[in-house]
């Protein structure tokens, strides 16, 4: 059982790149050797800069002989057919066999295919890797044809047998013969040297200055610096991403760490981290008892004589330089700051958010009226949500945010406590962007969550109405995070917010300003009634009746004529447009809420049963209702109520077919025959008595227990009488007895819509 | 010149001329336009087409309107100038090559940590692109190191490799300056010492006054336009030249008027009078007449065009 080991060595390969490639190479080439029959006991892959590795441990030495047979036709079929079977068999005549079947003499083939030696399964497998391998950008170097990361310059590919022997595979690809050589590190040991096998070449990889294994390195990285940083009171700031791609930049680590400047120790430390680590890869060093980043770690790439001081000196510099720009930056900012941020908020204008949505000016504008209508909803103070609003996307115009974007928000807050803005609004110019994902923290202050909330529908307005939704995997403008943001403000505050109204009126905003150009004033003047109506319609198809009314009625339209209000008409267009749009955003809200609810453990027919309740757009009251009903399905007797719901309604419906008449009054206990009917009569009205005032008080687990004790009474009424008798007097009672049940059943929740019950 | 550590900014542009005239390259002389990186010198853009085999290597000044900080700045300029090394096909050892003339200016690989870092090149303008690193010297970026892949939309075969080299920077790292403009230009001993600033401290300030506030935009804009319209005009013009009969495409005519609606785009830029969605009507518009460039140029005879060709083509 030999073992293979391949290395294909090129010039630096990207860090990012690298953990793909690994998993690649070894997926690609354990099955194709898997497919030309070997079998083998395990695999690794290691990468470092320079080399991809591949080391798969107990390979077969060749492929199994393989014999089949194939029946053909009969021996008098026509001519035609045996030279099909032929083909097919890739035989001549001679070699196949005729034998005696049930019907007659067949044509048998007998195909046989020989083993093969691993080595030359090997070569060809590993050069269809080499020339397919999915790498996210591949060139091509010199006068050559192949693609590959960056230059290939050798390929290692030997199997080792027992004995520890080792032959190289037969391979040539475009010039590149494999071979048993390989090199150490670039500067420290770059002699050639040969390798009989997986062992051999790790041991003479580590004399050569190599470290192999990318965790090892990434280990040793993090235990040095952790190391580094104890030894002076600090500790270092975690960052995963950035640990795997030092490791993928270095096949000897070398962890330094230095100081940074005083004079920069001033700069925000989100300031020093951000700029540390995206131009320099640096780690940051934390004093965990100011807070502050103080220290930087570096990894070089060799030991030095001087014991990396040259190294670090350089780096100090570097970092220097950098830091002086983020220093010019942060005081040109603060400078734009003190003086109220005027200089951003105008430029902003000149700032294109979406070709047909405006600037950015536009927008905040837009998002900071917004924020001071749904400040009274999440109690916030109307005229500082505004405010906020107004500010809360200045630092987009930045210097600091135009070098480093990710710290959006974070410096915002600085330069609105350097305007001297209260700490509410500051505090929104850094949390309005939450949550960012679903893991992330939601703002948690009054007026930040009134422009969170302000931000996201606006934005998600805008896109509707130039419908631009996301389809499929494309989402170019996040419109599901933000559509989810919103979802998860509102539940985790326990916002009270009709969300459908606000949609709508954010919409008819949009509408507006993209019809601007177009529009007719009179026409411009019903959407701006609209506005108001929206308000207090919620609705569009109110709001453009209560509008459309005022206008006929009291003459109000703008230079005496009404507009044009007829079929085909703009007004008439959008009147059938914007109802469409609104229920389509929230159709979409209403999907996020099903998958952040599934999420939680919420089963998707419960919530479909709760969204066709009225008040639907009341998020918070939709998931209390669905929990009160996901718990009460949980228990006994929910499940059997349901049941009992689904079997009178069931009655009930085909009766109302049949005769062709709605059973939904005069239920009369003094009809009642049975003990369980006039029982039922009592249980119901007990329940109604308590679901009304529950209800009444959002109590949505009171009510579902005063439903889910109409369980025992339902049942015992279906044991003991027939619906359908002969006294049409009575059947008529009890159908409108069982109306009665399901009326009260429906007032909780759409019942019909549960499954399995 | 001696071995070991070089004295002045001059010294190590010396160095790298010698060195790279031993490895064989052209040594040419900046292009006499204001470009925004070596990269723009027909030299690199042009020759970077077709199949003929090339090797140069030259210093180009480079403006970039927008970096000017007065000269207060210790490392950045409007003005500065780049080293540049266009080999084709590349050969196998470039990044040997490329290690060779580090070590030539005096830089120990001993004492020094060299790292090959992704950095894919792109320009939208010249509609070119390739793969390669930023070479690190102790954690500060001394080169740029590209195999072209494509430029003005033409695959590159055979591939070009690419190297740039901010020569103040990596100066200023070797030297252990500081601030740029305390760099010894010549030799400290000389007669008449002088630094960085004595040569540019001045024009910095100028230009950066210029740059940003006193470029007029009207004329700029109309300089853009009527380059890329003259640009145009120049290979609208039929291949055979009527008065001596000949076949002569004239690229770099039109070529240079490419790199002036470039520059002029770059100046309006430092003025700050592009927006954002502008910005990429603009690059939309140089990148057009650097692809109409290359298209000409690969009909050349430098771009590889030879009689034969053409008649396979006639047929």
């Amino acid at each position: 059982m030999p073992d293979l080991l391949i290395e294909l060595f090129s010039e630096e390969i990207p860090a990012r790149m690298q953990a793909d490639a690994r998993e690649a190479l070894k997926t690609r080439v354990t099955d194709g050797l898997v497919e030309a029959g070997l079998t083998y006991a395990a695999a690794r892959a290691w990468s470092t800069p320079r080399r991809l590795v591949l080391a798969v441990e107990g390979l077969t030495g060749r492929s199994p002989d393989l014999r089949e047979e194939r029946k053909g036709p009969r021996t008098d079929a026509p001519e035609k057919a045996l030279e099909g079977f032929l083909r097919s068999t890739g035989l001549t005549r001679d070699q196949l066999e005729a034998r005696d079947d049930k019907k007659g003499q067949v044509w048998f083939a007998v195909i046989e295919r020989p083993g093969r030696p691993a080595a030359e399964i090997v070569a060809e497998v590993l050069e269809a890797t080499i020339r397919s391998f999915p790498w996210p950008k591949s060139m091509r170097w010199g006068t050559g044809s192949l693609r590959w990361v960056r230059p290939l310059h050798a390929i290692l590919c030997i199997l080792t047998d027992e004995a520890g022997a080792a032959e190289i595979v037969p391979l040539e690809v475009d010039g590149i013969r494999a071979g048993d050589v390989t090199r150490g590190h670039r500067f420290m040991a770059s002699d050639p040297f040969r390798v009989t096998g997986v062992e051999d070449y790790q041991a003479k990889l580590r004399r050569a200055k190599v470290m192999l294994d990318h965790e090892e390195r990434a280990e040793h990285i993090w235990h040095a610096a952790t190391n580094a940083a104890f030894a002076q009171g600090l500790e270092v700031v975690e960052d995963r991403g950035l640990l795997a791609e030092v490791a993928g930049l270095v096949e000897w680590p070398v962890v330094l760490m230095g100081a940074i400047r005083e004079d920069f120790l001033d700069l925000p430390p989100e300031v020093l981290q951000t700029s540390m680590k995206a131009h320099q890869k640096f780690f940051s060093v934390r004093d965990p008892k100011s807070g502050r980043i103080v220290r930087f770690v570096t990894v070089a790439n060799r030991e030095t004589p001087d014991n990396g001081a040259t190294i670090l000196h350089g780096n100090g510099k570097v970092l220097a330089a950098r830091l002086s720009d983020a220093a010019f930056f942060w005081k040109n900012d603060l400078a734009v700051a003190r003086a109220g941020m005027g200089e951003w908020l105008e430029s902003l204008s000149h700032v294109t958010f979406q070709s047909e949505l405006g600037s950015q000016a536009q927008r905040i504008g837009r998002i900071a009226t917004l924020a001071r209508e749904i400040a009274p909803m999440v109690g916030a103070d109307p005229a500082m949500a505004e405010q906020a609003a107004r500010v809360a996307k200045a630092d987009l115009a930045s210097e600091m945010v135009y070098e480093f974007p990710e710290l959006q928000g974070t410096m915002g807050r600085y330069y609105a406590e350097a305007a001297g803005l209260p700490a509410a609004a500051a505090e929104a110019c850094e949390t309005h962007y939450r949550p960012l994902g679903p893991a992330d923290a939601l703002p948690d202050q009054p007026v930040a969550i009134a422009v969170a909330l302000a931000d996201k529908i606006d934005t998600l307005a805008g896109f509707w109405a130039i419908n631009e939704k996301p389809t499929g995997s494309r989402d170019p403008f996040a419109l599901r995070r933000a559509a989810l943001g919103v979802i998860r403000i509102i539940l985790g505050h326990d916002l009270r917010i009709g969300l459908q109204a606000v949609v709508n009126k954010q919409l008819l905003v949009h509408v507006m300003a993209l019809n601007l150009d177009t529009a007719e004033e009179r026409e411009m003047f019903v959407l701006e009634q609209m506005v108001d109506e929206i308000a207090d319609h919620g609705v569009f198809g109110a709001a453009f009746h209560a509008v459309l009314d005022r206008l006929a009625h009291r003459g109000e339209a703008p230079e005496g004529e009404s507009p044009d209000i007829a079929e085909g008409s703009w007004l008439a267009r959008m009147r059938k447009r914007l109802p469409a749009l609104s229920d389509d955003l929230m159709a979409f809200f209403h999907d996020r809420l099903k998958v952040h609810l599934r999420g939680e453990g919420l089963r998707h027919d419960v919530i479909d049963a709760c969204l066709s309740m009225p008040g639907n757009d009341d998020l918070t009251l939709l998931v209390r209702r669905a929990q009160a009903l996901n718990a009460v399905l949980a228990t006994e007797d929910g499940e059997n109520l349901v049941l009992g719901f689904k079997r009178a309604n069931n009655i009930l419906t085909q009766a109302e077919e049949k005769d062709g008449v709605e059973y939904s009054f005069g239920a009369d206990p003094k009809f009642a025959e049975a003990p369980a009917e006039t029982a039922l009569f009592a249980a119901l009205d007990a329940a109604e008595a308590a679901i009304g005032p529950a209800l009444a008080r959002e109590d949505f687990a009171d009510a579902m227990a005063a439903m889910a004790a109409l369980r025992g009474p339902i049942d015992a009424f279906f044991e003991a009488v027939q619906i359908n008798t002969e006294n049409e007097i009575v059947r008529r009672n009890r159908l409108n007895l069982l109306h009665r049940i399901r009326s009260t059943c429906l007032r909780l929740a759409d019942l019909t819509r549960i499954e399995g019950a | 010149m001696s071995d070991g550590k070089p004295r002045s900014f001059q010294e190590i542009i010396l160095r790298l001329q010698a060195y790279w005239a031993a490895q064989g390259c052209a040594i040419l002389q900046p292009y006499d336009m204001e470009v925004g990186a070596g990269t723009f010198h027909p030299a690199t853009t042009l020759r970077a087409l077709g199949s003929r085999p090339w090797a140069a290597a030259y210093v180009q000044p480079s403006r970039r309107p927008t970096d000017g900080r007065y000269g207060e700045n210790p490392n950045r300029l409007q003005h500065y100038y780049q080293y540049q090394v266009l080999i084709k096909p590349s050969p196998p050892d470039l990044q040997e090559l490329y290690l060779g003339s580090l070590a030539a200016i005096g830089i120990d690989f001993d004492y020094h940590d060299i790292r090959f870092v992704e950095d894919d090149w792109e320009s939208p303008t010249l509609g070119a692109w390739g793969l390669g690193w930023e070479v690190w010297c102790d954690g500060m970026e001394v080169s740029q190191f590209t195999y072209f892949q494509q430029v003005g939309g033409h695959d590159c075969r055979p591939v070009s490799g690419e190297l740039t080299y901010g020569l103040e920077r990596l100066a200023m790292y070797v030297l252990g300056i500081d601030h740029v403009m305390e760099m010894p230009f010549n030799d400290s001993d000389a007669p008449i010492p002088l630094s960085y600033g004595d040569v540019f401290r001045q024009t910095e300030e100028e230009y950066s006054r210029w740059n940003f506030d006193v470029a007029d935009t009207g004329k700029l804009l109309h300089f853009f336009e009527a380059a890329e319209a003259e640009c145009g005009r120049i290979l609208d013009h039929p291949q055979t030249d009527p008065r001596t009969g000949k076949r002569i495409i004239m690229v770099h005519p039109a070529y240079d008027q490419c790199i002036k609606a470039s520059h002029f785009f770059n100046l309006l830029d430092a003025r700050g009078v592009i927006s954002v969605t502008e910005r990429q009507a603009y690059i939309g518009r140089v990148r057009a007449l650097a692809k109409r460039c290359a298209d000409a140029f690969v009909e050349t005879n430098a771009g590889g065009w030879t009689e034969s060709k053409a008649e396979i083509v006639w047929e």
